[in-house]
């Protein structure tokens, strides 16, 4: 129908639905009068009233026919029919309270369930960057899968590409932010003059960066600040742009407010402020903006020019590349580019984003799927109960679309109920993650706000389900005889074959175990990562973050300021130790370099022998850290800038290098730029990325008075209660200097984040696996019930004859226990198999531990017993007398 | 709307609407005016007339108006509405299709 005609016609149709009466007295009154003028015309020939009137009527075909017809005509009675299955469903549903909640609980937390999982899939993957023509922006990544690059090498990108519209570039950082009160660690993005032009962003007030505004290294003191700090920071006084702040001391003017919806390029990270680049050294405290093979800079981004494809970006990119190899074969291996989406910097944020978040939207829908199998079994049951009131309806004249009709309106306003209930849920669950700052130390959030695609998926889902559960007693009353059923009473017919039911509740078994299995495993690797040897020890250790360039410190007062904090922490009472590291490990972040075997004369990142970790430490930092030495020794404070270069290397960089431990110790590498160094000791292995799954790193460790760093973490290690030392240590500091903004926190917590991955993983598969769990027990007691109650005649013979307990169970039950046993081994095969898949997100999960398996067969046996408990019970209480007498 | 086979149907939408493009009437007046035009050959029934009037009022194509009738009693009378003249056309040049279809069919058996 056209939209013209839906304007006539819609109308026409609510009149007749809501002013029913008076559209039925005009059809009255409209066929009266065409009645009478028949009736005159009747007479007018010459026949009496009486035979007139007969001969009118009989030429009309029967009136109320007629009418019915015109009534049709008007489609009234589609839609009342419809309200009024609604109304009969809601009473049928409203006798049975048990049923109807169970149902409506079930599916609300299926629903639930998938709303929220989508809700992140949605705003992880689906939902572009909030910035114009999202569709055409790309960012660029290496062929390592990370964004990362060096300034030059973005320069370059950004210089000799023919394919983008303008190349912007971002990293991320942290600076000592003074508004006017104390000076305080605020978290930044340090953007290329070109991003907000080529993000194609407008301010919010005042005005951008623009590329005009860079002229070398320190030469743009401008700030922009974010919508979110200017309100609460400012609140909201216009009069903000234009004021200096003091960032590390230095006096940086605001230009302008972000736009609300705006939070940076990177998808969980939304900065306070952005600063220029080329202030990188006032702002880091060091400057990389010449060091071709650092890659510091998080992730270059652009739109495509119109009319390129990705590929043909790509192979522009790849021609850089191989430019960039030739011209500085130093500090270049093989470099090649591809193209990435621009939100998470390269794919190695993306993939295990994308796997993991599609891993848990494929549980969320097996859990619908269950929940679905789980209702259509009801559903099935309630059929064959009702077997005795649908063949009743068929035997008065119902047809059987109508009487499926019915059936289908329950289904549907059972899912529309548990779907409004579960998205009602899931809305403020996602409001909820999106309020939620997992980490003390980081502005990191998730955005998931839920929008109408979250909404319109949860409806859809509702609905399919509806109708999925709704049509599975479908079969069972199209085959409906009802003289058969009436003859017979509802008892007559035993199945002995295998039921869809049946087959429904095996795989909703086997999906439970799938799920009881993978969390088991995930909770299992949980665990032992709280007691994974580490390479050091958290527990009983404070990181004190004390960045130095903050508080406006350059060059040789670092060293002497470091020296200064370390006497006065060590002062403090109950400090056992203390020492100095640039970046402890599994905290924050890790800087990676390259080494050279001592022969190697060609620097070429090529002939590099290991890619170690790299820390610069102070000499008591093995003690602090508890970190064992295996052999050799630790620093002294005599390994200082005039003393030969030394380094303690972990046992893997001692056996990638020197082949064993023994031949390391006292042996000499190169470093990228060719010193040599001597390892002095070698310490056990540890975790030092930020993934606590990482494979086994080497590590290496340098003298911080050789290789220094403003980048100051101490480690205090302590027996004293957190709180009092954190509050002590920042009193000392104070003392030392004011204006040094100090961040504390147990190294447990700050290991949050490389746990978090893991966390997240094992609490999602918890709460789903428990959701399974929960599943599978209505299931199961489902079909022991009905298996009890369709049984209930023979039942009570069999006990009549004299059956013992156990047989009694056997006939009632058998049958269900068969299908659990059969299913948890399916969906304990299965589950194996995935936890796979875990193993890469999850500490340790392997499947192949005793205590998951026996702990996932004692889960499937305990929900078994559960679910049939109350049907055992009914069935072993029988009392045969009763029953005969009733049927 | 209307299948060329589903002929009775269709055509007595047709004419209905035609009748109707002329001037507004009621019921009873439309069945007297389709048995006048069409020298009673076409004879809808009183029953069928009704339930077709409704569909077509429906269909937005026919609007109807409570006014009183030539006998000065309250009648129902429906007049055709842009809507319907459009339908009018088109239901008139596929009956013209099909009836020139049927004329050829039948003078290619004669010949």
């Amino acid at each position: 129908m056209r939209i013209g005609q839906w304007l006539y016609a819609v109308p026409l149709r609510l009149r007749s639905l809501f002013r029913s009466q008076r559209v039925e007295q005009e059809l009255d009154e409209e066929l009266q009068y065409h009645l009478e003028r028949k009736i005159e015309e009747y007479m007018a020939q010459g026949m009496t009233a009486g035979q007139s009137r007969q001969a009118a009527l009989r030429a009309m075909d029967g009136l109320t026919q007629r009418k019915e017809e015109c009534r049709d005509m008007r489609r009234v009675n589609v839609i009342e029919n419809t309200l009024r299955d609604i109304r009969y469903s809601l009473r049928v549903l409203a006798k049975s309270p048990g049923f109807t909640s169970v149902a409506v609980l079930t599916l609300a937390l299926a629903i639930g369930a998938n709303a929220v999982v989508f809700g992140i899939l949605n705003a992880l993957i689906l939902r572009p960057l909030n910035v114009p023509r999202p569709e055409s922006l790309y960012g660029i990544q290496r062929e390592d899968g990370w964004g990362y690059q060096s300034y030059p090498d973005y320069l370059d990108l950004r210089d000799r590409n023919r394919t983008f519209d303008g190349v912007a570039a971002y990293t991320i950082s942290a600076a000592g932010v003074d508004t006017g009160n104390t000076p305080a660690r605020t978290w930044l993005y340090e953007v290329s003059g070109n991003y907000f032009d080529v993000l194609g962003i407008q301010p919010y007030l005042g005005r951008f960066l623009h590329a005009a505004d860079e002229h070398g290294p320190n030469s743009a003191p401008y700030i922009v600040i974010s919508y979110g700090y200017w309100h609460t920071h400012f609140q909201d006084d216009p009069g903000a742009v234009g004021r200096v702040v003091r960032l590390n001391k230095l006096p940086f003017t605001i230009i302008g407010v972000t736009p609300p919806g705006f939070h940076g390029t990177l998808l969980f990270f939304s900065p306070d402020f952005f600063v220029p680049i080329v202030d990188q050294e006032q702002v880091d405290g060091k400057s990389d903006l010449n060091a071709r093979e650092k890659r510091w800079v998080i992730d270059t981004l652009g739109h495509l020019k119109a009319g390129v494809t990705p590929a043909q970006a790509a192979a522009d990119l790849n021609s850089i590349g191989s430019w960039l190899e030739k011209s500085y074969p130093k500090d270049h291996g093989r470099m090649t580019f591809s193209l990435a989406r621009p939100s998470l910097a390269g794919d190695i944020l993306d993939r295990p984003a994308h796997a993991f978040v599609t891993g848990l939207m494929l549980l969320a829908g097996l859990i619908l799927l269950a929940a679905c199998a789980n209702l259509g079994s009801l559903f099935a049951a309630r059929a064959a109960d009702r077997s005795r009131e649908v063949a009743l309806r068929l035997a008065l004249g119902a047809s059987r679309s109508r009487i499926l009709r019915t059936l289908l309106t329950e289904a549907a306003l059972i899912s529309l109920v548990g779907g409004a209930l579960g998205l009602l849920g899931s809305v403020g669950l996602l409001r909820w993650l999106s309020a939620w700052q997992p980490f003390a130390r980081f502005p990191i959030q998730v955005p998931v706000t839920p929008d109408g695609n979250v909404y319109l998926v949860a409806l859809v889902l509702a609905l399919v389900s509806g109708i999925l559960f709704g049509i599975v007693p479908v079969r069972q009353v199209l085959h409906t005889d009802p003289y058969q059923i009436v003859k017979a009473g509802s008892g007559g017919r035993l199945a002995r074959r295998l039921t869809v039911r049946d087959v429904l509740l095996v795989v909703q078994i086997a999906i439970c175990a799938v799920l009881v299995t993978s969390s088991m495993v995930a909770v299992r690797g949980l665990a032992r990562s709280l007691h994974a040897d580490f390479g050091f020890e958290p527990r009983n250790a404070m990181l004190v973050d004390a960045n130095l360039s903050m508080a406006g410190y350059r060059g040789d007062a670092v060293p002497a300021m470091q020296k200064r904090i370390l006497d006065a922490v060590e002062t403090i009472p109950g400090v056992a130790s203390a020492a100095l590291v640039d970046n402890p490990p599994l905290v924050e972040g890790w800087n990676v370099t390259i080494v050279f075997a001592d022969q190697t004369t060609d620097l070429r990142p090529g002939n590099a022998a290991a890619s170690p970790v790299i820390y610069a430490v102070s000499p008591g930092y093995f003690h602090a850290a508890a970190t064992a030495l295996l052999s050799g020794r630790a620093f002294t404070p005599h390994d200082d800038r005039n003393a030969p270069r030394v380094a303690v290397v972990n046992r893997e960089f001692a056996r990638k290098i020197f082949g064993s431990v023994t031949n390391a110790m006292g042996g000499h590498y190169k470093m990228r730029d060719g010193t040599r160094t001597q390892v002095v000791g070698v310490v056990e292995n540890g975790k030092y990325t930020t993934n606590i799954t990482e494979a086994l790193q080497p590590a290496m460790f340098l003298p911080i008075l050789q290789s220094p760093s403003s980048q100051t973490w101490l480690v205090v290690r302590s027996t004293r209660d957190a709180q009092q030392l954190a509050a002590a240590i920042r009193g000392t500091l104070r003392d030392v200097d004011r204006g040094l903004p100090v961040f504390t926190e147990t190294w447990n917590k700050g290991m949050d984040g490389a746990l978090f991955a893991s966390r997240v993983a094992t609490v999602s598969l918890g709460v789903l696996g428990a959701m399974g769990a929960m599943l599978s027990i209505t299931g199961i007691f489902g079909m022991a019930a009905y298996s009890v109650s369709r049984r209930l005649r023979e039942l009570g013979i069999r006990i009549a004859l004299g059956a013992q307990r156990k047989e009694v169970l056997q006939a009632a039950l058998g049958r269900a226990l068969k299908l659990l046993v059969f299913g948890s081994a399916a969906g304990l095969v299965l589950g194996l198999l995935a936890a796979r898949v875990l193993a890469s997100i999850v500490y340790q999960a392997t499947p192949r531990d005793p205590l998951v398996l026996a702990g996932v067969v004692l889960a499937m046996a305990l929900l078994g017993l559960l679910a049939t408990w109350i049907p055992a019970q009914r069935a072993l209480s029988l009392d045969p007398m009763t029953l005969l007498r009733e049927e | 709307m209307s299948r060329p086979s589903d002929l009775v149907q269709g055509t007595l939408d047709l004419l209905l609407l035609k009748i109707l493009a002329l001037e507004p009437l009621n019921g009873w007046a439309i069945s007297q005016r389709l048995k006048q035009v069409s020298g009673d050959v076409l004879q809808v029934s009183d029953g069928s007339l009704y339930p077709a009037l409704h569909k077509l009022e429906q269909e937005g194509w026919i609007a109807a108006e409570w006014k009183a009738s030539e006998n000065n009693r309250r009648a129902k009378f429906y007049s055709l509405t842009r809507l319907g003249r459009g339908q009018l056309q088109k239901e008139a040049a596929c009956w013209a299709r099909l009836s020139d279809a049927i004329t050829h069919v039948v003078r290619l058996e004669e010949a």
